[in-house]
């Protein structure tokens, strides 16, 4: 009876997809508030074209344009300034026709453009005559805070110290929201802001002018792949209903909502079509007990075929280890190395490597392979200082009886060492469940979905619908391994 | 039975034993004795293949011990260790069968056989559930005894297999094993480092120093003549209870 049960979960957690009969779509998202809302949008207008469209939260510029390209996601919102500084690098007088290179398609502008600019408190700007970024030149003491990214990109500080002659030194990477905080409460004198920023409004803030046009424009626009156009047409049509439709207030409001208010980004979006007596339809509206119910599965469905993976590869793993010294140590050493990649660094990696193996470098599959590795290094440890640490006379014993290489190791050795690898396990099982939340970095699902979200709104009780599952999850396996453990040592008395 | 042909073993590059070349005959006790460090479980090892010796050869009823051909002797061959060697993750009846599950024997046939092993061990039966670490030190050598019985071998091997135990354990267990010895008739080798011992269960005793036979006879021999004045030390050093003289 039991044995089936636990065939059953496996089973389930196996099963990755619900079979659908509707042409599917997947429209993905910068992890924005902003991105989110069109990406909403998109979805509630491809819906009623008769087309099964769902929203994915991907990462930044690059890892939307690579799903994109591979055909992970069908559709996203982008600005053309960061497709010609960044994606392309280029600046062609045809922007479809580069595109359509890589087998993708424009629309139109929507109608607003969400434009780098720096921000300042007014009064602060007042104080010391600031009006515009040349002004900028003549304070040199400015504590500047800017987002990673755009500390990195050409179109960002870089470009812009070099085009105005800039002196600040005091120029630190910070979290954006982090960044407006710290500009309110004083403790940031300049930093980047988008212009349809929620945030300039609520807090009054002044837009500096860019005197010298560095910043180029960044219109919105719809990206999608040019098979979309045959594969379901009907979702283009209404999805370039967007274009020319929003404008930079209509945008700036629909943000706040959000990010101020703690609107429902599906809800914001639904509002906004209707407005503008554009037809979507909405996605069903889902319970607390719906919405762990799924991220549950989602997370089970990563965890337990990693582990499992990471079951079959790492014993056998350990047991060559434990035969063969060097070969052991070069083991021990490159799962050593595995375990101390950074697990954003790892998925990254992983992707155009699922992407040729599975079709798809985002999703569950790039999280599992990333969580198998993890798991290996504690599972192939416990299982060689298991094996190896078994007491010399016992082992005499075994071979002395006259058993064969394979009984003494299925008969004495592994019993031997399965508290030892049984705690391995747990380790493994426990970290497993704590790393599988970042798998909402790349659209894997679980856990990692609504703490992730809500750390982007700042949202605590989202955070938290995420956080205290996972915590939970973790406590459980533990849990279960301790009881396992003991069961074993009742055992041996 | 056992026969070594210029043995010799080396443990990073000392020389642990021989050349040594000797004849152990079958059905009778053979005891192997001396220092620590003299070669004697060195020796043990190499008849059921445990070691292999870097020259000279050894063999088992005339087949050379080799990798190959060491699974097939150490199944005629039963071997004991000190305080029994027994697996903690298997009862005292699972120690005892291991090998004949293994070997796929029938249920009724493995009880049939520890039930006598059992009784010829003097090993009480409900104790054959418990787990090693719930029996006494002199059980556990007796169920380590019934393990290395189990397929009943034509040869025993016991390296020091009493060392652990405290005197009237020991007393005890001697008796019993010289008793089962004989009613066995088995060839049996025994190692230990106690001469009285040697001398209570010998039909021959083998003395060995730095890796070499020094003298090779019956107890007697060792006694009246020593072959040289260490056998004449190692004799005298191996004293009685030496009690004062009580006043009137």
């Amino acid at each position: 009876m039991r044995r089936t049960s636990i065939f059953a979960i496996l089973l389930l957690a196996g099963c990755s997809e619900r079979p659908t009969q509707k042409p599917t779509m997947v429209i993905g998202a910068k992890k924005f508030t902003e991105s989110y809302l069109l990406a909403e949008m998109g979805a509630s207008l491809s819906r009623q074209a008769g087309v099964e469209a769902v929203r994915k939260d991907l990462g930044s510029t690059p890892t939307l344009w690579l799903a994109l390209t591979q055909g992970d996601i069908d559709a996203y919102p982008e600005y053309t300034g960061t497709i010609t500084r960044q994606i392309l690098k280029d600046n062609p007088s045809d922007l479809g026709a580069a595109l359509s290179v890589y087998g993708i398609r424009m629309s139109k502008p929507f109608g607003f453009r969400n434009n780098y600019a720096l921000g300042m408190r007014k009064d602060s700007a007042a104080a010391r005559g600031i009006a515009k970024i040349s002004d900028l030149r003549n304070h040199p003491d400015l504590r500047c805070r800017f987002i990673d990214e755009f500390l990195d990109r050409p179109d960002g500080w870089p470009g812009l110290r070099d085009a105005y002659g800039l002196p600040q030194k005091d120029v630190k990477g910070m979290n954006h929201t982090l960044a407006y905080a710290g500009l309110v409460e004083k403790s940031v004198d300049v930093t980047e802001v988008y212009t349809t920023d929620g945030e300039i409004a609520q807090h009054d803030l002044l837009v500096l002018d860019d005197d010298r046009h560095f910043f180029p424009a960044y219109e919105a626009v719809w990206l999608y792949r040019a098979d979309l156009e045959t594969r379901a047409p009907g979702a283009v049509a209404q999805m370039r209903k967007l274009e020319g439709n929003i404008s930079e207030r209509e945008m700036q409001e629909m943000n706040s909502r959000v990010q101020v208010n703690k609107a429902k980004e599906s809800a914001v979006a639904g509002e906004f079509l209707m407005a503008k007596s554009l037809r979507g339809s909405a996605a069903e509206e889902e319970t607390l007990a719906d919405r762990l119910a799924i991220t549950t599965f989602e997370h089970l469905r990563l965890v337990i075929p990693s582990l499992l993976a990471a079951l079959l590869v790492s014993i056998p793993l350990g047991i060559v280890a434990s035969r063969r010294i060097r070969l052991g140590q070069a083991v021990l050493a490159t799962t050593g190395v595995l375990q101390t990649i950074p697990s954003l660094a790892l998925l990254l990696f992983l992707m155009p490597l699922t992407k040729w193996l599975l079709g798809s470098g985002i999703g569950a599959p790039t999280a599992i392979a990333a969580l198998f590795l993890y798991s290996l290094l504690p599972i192939v440890r416990n299982t060689y200082t298991g094996l190896t640490g078994i007491a010399p006379p016992l082992r005499e014993s075994a071979h002395a009886l006259g058993l064969t290489r394979w009984a003494i190791l299925w008969r004495v050795e592994l019993p031997l060492a399965a508290p030892t690898i049984l705690a391995g396990i747990k380790t493994a099982a426990v970290i497993n469940v704590g790393t599988a939340t970042l798998g909402g970095f790349i659209g894997a699902g679980g856990y990692g979905r609504p703490i992730l979200r809500g750390i982007d709104k700042g949202d605590i009780p989202m955070m938290l619908e995420g956080a205290i599952p996972a915590a939970l999850m973790a406590v459980i396996v533990e849990g279960v391994f301790g009881l396992a453990e003991k069961w074993i040592a009742r055992r041996r008395g | 039975m056992f026969h070594l042909d210029g043995a010799a073993k080396r443990f990073a590059g000392r020389t642990a034993l021989g050349p040594i070349s000797v004849e152990i005959p079958a059905g009778k006790t053979t005891v192997l004795i001396g220092p620590s460090g003299c070669g004697k479980s060195t020796l043990l090892r190499l008849l059921i293949g445990l070691i292999t010796p870097d020259d000279g050869r050894v063999f088992f009823d005339r087949v050379a011990v080799t990798d190959a051909t060491a699974q097939s002797v150490r199944r005629k061959v039963g071997y004991v260790i000190q305080d029994g060697g027994l697996f903690p993750h298997l009862s005292a009846r699972g120690n005892v069968a291991l090998l004949a599950r293994h070997l796929a024997w029938p249920r009724a046939r493995i009880d049939a056989r520890i039930a006598e092993l059992a009784e010829l061990t003097r090993f009480p039966l409900d104790a054959l559930a418990r787990s090693p670490n719930q029996l006494s030190g002199g059980q556990r050598q007796r169920v380590g005894l019934m393990r290395a019985l189990m397929l009943d071998p034509v040869a025993l091997l016991l390296d020091e297999p009493l060392g652990a135990l405290d005197p009237l354990v020991r007393a005890e267990l001697q008796d019993d094993l010289r008793d089962i010895f004989r009613k066995l008739q088995k060839t049996v080798v025994l190692v230990t480092h106690d001469l009285g011992e040697a001398a209570f269960f010998a039909d021959r005793i083998v003395l060995l120093k730095d890796g070499l036979i020094v003298q090779d006879g019956t107890a007697a021999d060792l006694w009246h003549r020593p072959a040289d004045p260490f056998v004449t030390r190692f004799v005298q050093a191996q004293r009685g209870p030496q009690i004062p003289a009580e006043a009137a």
